[in-house]
């Protein structure tokens, strides 16, 4: 294998797809970068020349830039939360026997495979519609008010709907690793005097790490970029509107590409802060 | 101090019985080897002792005191597991520990007790290290040595050492035997390797499909194995078993011949037959003789000095004062 042949071959086999990478993620990043330092109005003259820095103080100036990254923040650490700690659940309450285990784990896994453009209409019209959702009515038979949910409680509705897309994720990444776990180690545990909750504490817990890791990291990612929950329940309204969502609103409503990129520059580099603290914070338990 | 008597005891899974009514008695200090082939329900029955099985029906008592719906934890027994079940995230220290930390003792007795243990096993300069570090025989050391800082009733241990390589295990063998001696405390040990039966055993239960096919002192089941089943099962190499008209001259439907206890020679003997492969070992050399007449082969052992080759004719003689007799029923005659 590490001959110096096979090693210049090797080298040679991997250059497409090393390129074609390359070229995926280079091309729209320096498009992005060029767009952000021009002043590019479609509908209003078009490309008029550099501007430098103006597009990137303009995005960082508006009043609504740090409230978006306030909602962004909130919005992925609450999925977060809910996900890890309900599928920390549902993946225990999984691995237990039970009757029809095949069954329940395919509608466990379910929620994942329905579009979020879907499921936020789902969860919009059929949930939370203040006349005629299922909660609204639930509310009428206990003899309460219903609540508007996307207008009153905007923001905890896209978590709600956010978090069951993607509990079955966690759920399922969190199952695995339940059912990994040396039998013995449980028993050994037990005979040492280890209650339920201490077993769990001191030994599941700890197995479950490197899964709960795998699980932010990969939602993080994703989260960042929610926009589809959005752009179909609030639009943006009621304190929803995310970084992503601005910076589609910079492009799209008030037809400013150049401002747009530069949301876009400022989003790149959030995501990068956002994976160096996670990586320092939880990063260590994927070692050894 | 740890008795622990079991009284028709039984245990089904499901429409299965595994164990038959069961009784049997474990004397405080006694070291105890439940030995049986695979599937012999051997663990099972460590597993109902230890607690971590419900038994079907039937009684279980430890010092006396009846332990049947007692959870594993407060039976005051320490089992040392196949895997050894070391907590991997934890470092020796802590999973020594980990026991008194559940019972929620002072940390200064803690530190003393796990020093002990550490120091009696020779753990102590891995102390910090984490199961993941450590080999094989140094994980078994730690498991014991989280079995012990307990100071518990009895230990169980389930087949602890088949995981390691043979000359790691003749080592373990004798700390394993070494510990019993100075803890003088009741051991349960379960294995399918007779030579660990027969080299640790106070007492040996052989077990077959869950039933107690004979009970007594590693010397008692060589000398005077019950049926055939013992017969063949204790000993290494296996007894060589004769039916025929051979074995109605000793008024016997089988007899049973140790390897050791057949003489071999070129020039005369009883039996005639012509050797196939032989073992030698240098201290011994086991001779497999086919052509007999008698059985498909018989093994004999001799001296490591004696030596013949593929296809040579040989004389057998049995001494006969040794010689085992079995029934039709597979029972041992007088």
């Amino acid at each position: 294998m590490a001959t110096q042949s096979s090693r210049s071959a090797a080298r040679l086999m991997m250059a497409p797809a090393v390129i074609l990478l390359l070229g995926w993620m280079l091309a729209p990043l320096i498009t992005t970068l060029y767009f952000s330092f021009r002043r590019y109005l479609p509908l209003r003259g078009g490309d008029q020349g550099w501007v430098g820095f103006e597009n990137y103080t303009r995005f960082i100036g508006s009043s609504a830039f740090w409230p978006s990254i306030q909602t962004t923040l909130i919005i992925v650490g609450g999925v977060l939360v809910i996900t890890v700690l309900l599928g920390i659940v549902l993946a225990l309450l999984l691995d237990q026997p039970m009757w029809g285990q095949g069954i329940v784990r395919i509608l466990v896994i379910a929620p994942f495979f329905v579009m979020p453009t879907v499921s936020a209409l789902v969860w919009k019209n059929m949930f939370m519609d203040p006349v005629n959702g299922l909660f609204a009515q639930l509310w009428k038979f206990f003899g309460a008010t219903p609540v508007e949910w996307l207008s009153q409680a905007s923001l905890q509705s896209i978590i709600m709907i956010v978090s069951w897309q993607w509990l079955p994720f966690a759920t399922l990444i969190l199952l695995t690793a339940v059912q990994s776990l040396d039998g013995e180690q449980l028993e050994a545990a037990e005979m040492d005097g280890a209650p339920f909750i201490k077993r769990f504490w001191y030994i599941v817990l700890p197995h479950l790490g490197r899964a709960i890791t795998i699980v932010i990291l990969i939602q993080t990612i994703f989260l960042l970029s929610i926009f589809a929950e959005i752009f179909v329940t609030t639009g943006g309204a009621f304190g929803t509107r995310t970084l992503t969502y601005l910076i589609y609103q910079r492009v799209l409503e008030s037809q400013n590409i150049g401002l747009g990129s530069a949301g876009g520059v400022y989003a790149i580099i959030l995501a990068n802060i956002v994976a160096i603290f996670l990586m320092r914070i939880v990063g260590k338990n994927l070692d050894n | 101090m740890g008795r622990i008597t079991l009284n028709k005891v039984t245990k089904s899974f499901g429409e299965t019985q595994v164990i038959p009514p069961l009784d049997l008695t474990i004397e405080d200090g006694e070291f105890t080897v439940f030995v049986g082939p695979s599937g012999c329900g051997k663990s099972t029955l460590l597993r109902l002792i230890a607690g971590l099985e419900d038994i079907t029906s039937g009684q279980i008592d430890i010092d006396g005191v009846d332990a049947t719906a007692v959870p594993p934890a407060k039976r005051g027994l320490a089992m040392v597991f196949q895997s050894y079940a070391l907590y991997p995230h934890m470092s020796v220290r802590k999973n020594i520990a980990f026991p008194l930390r559940m019972a929620k003792m002072d940390q200064a007795e803690i530190d003393r007790r796990v020093d002990n243990a550490a120091s009696v096993l020779n753990l102590a300069d891995y102390i910090d290290r984490r199961p993941g570090q450590l080999s094989g025989g140094q994980r078994q050391r730690v498991a014991i040595g989280r079995a012990i800082v307990r100071e518990p009733a009895a230990f169980l241990f389930d087949e602890p050492l088949s995981n390691l390589d043979a000359a790691l295990r003749v080592g373990m063998r004798l700390e394993i035997s070494e510990l019993h001696k100075r803890l003088e405390t009741t051991m349960i040990y379960v294995t399918h390797d007779q030579v660990e039966a027969m080299t640790m055993a106070d007492k040996i239960v052989v077990l077959r499909a869950g039933f107690i096919e004979q009970v007594g002192s590693p010397l008692e089941l060589y000398k005077s194995p019950r049926n055939l089943f013992v017969a063949g099962f204790i000993g290494s190499p296996k007894m060589n078993f004769v039916e025929g008209a051979e074995a109605a001259k000793y008024d016997a439907h089988t007899i049973g011949v140790r390897p050791e206890h057949i003489a071999i020679s070129a020039t005369e003997g009883v039996w005639k037959g012509r050797v196939g492969v032989s073992e030698h070992l240098g201290s011994d050399t086991f001779f497999h003789v086919h052509d007999t007449g008698l059985a498909e082969t018989i093994t004999v052992r001799a001296d490591g000095e004696v030596s013949f080759r593929h296809g040579d004719t040989v004389f057998l003689t049995p001494r006969e004062d040794v010689l085992h007799r079995f029934g039709a029923d597979g029972l041992r005659i007088g």
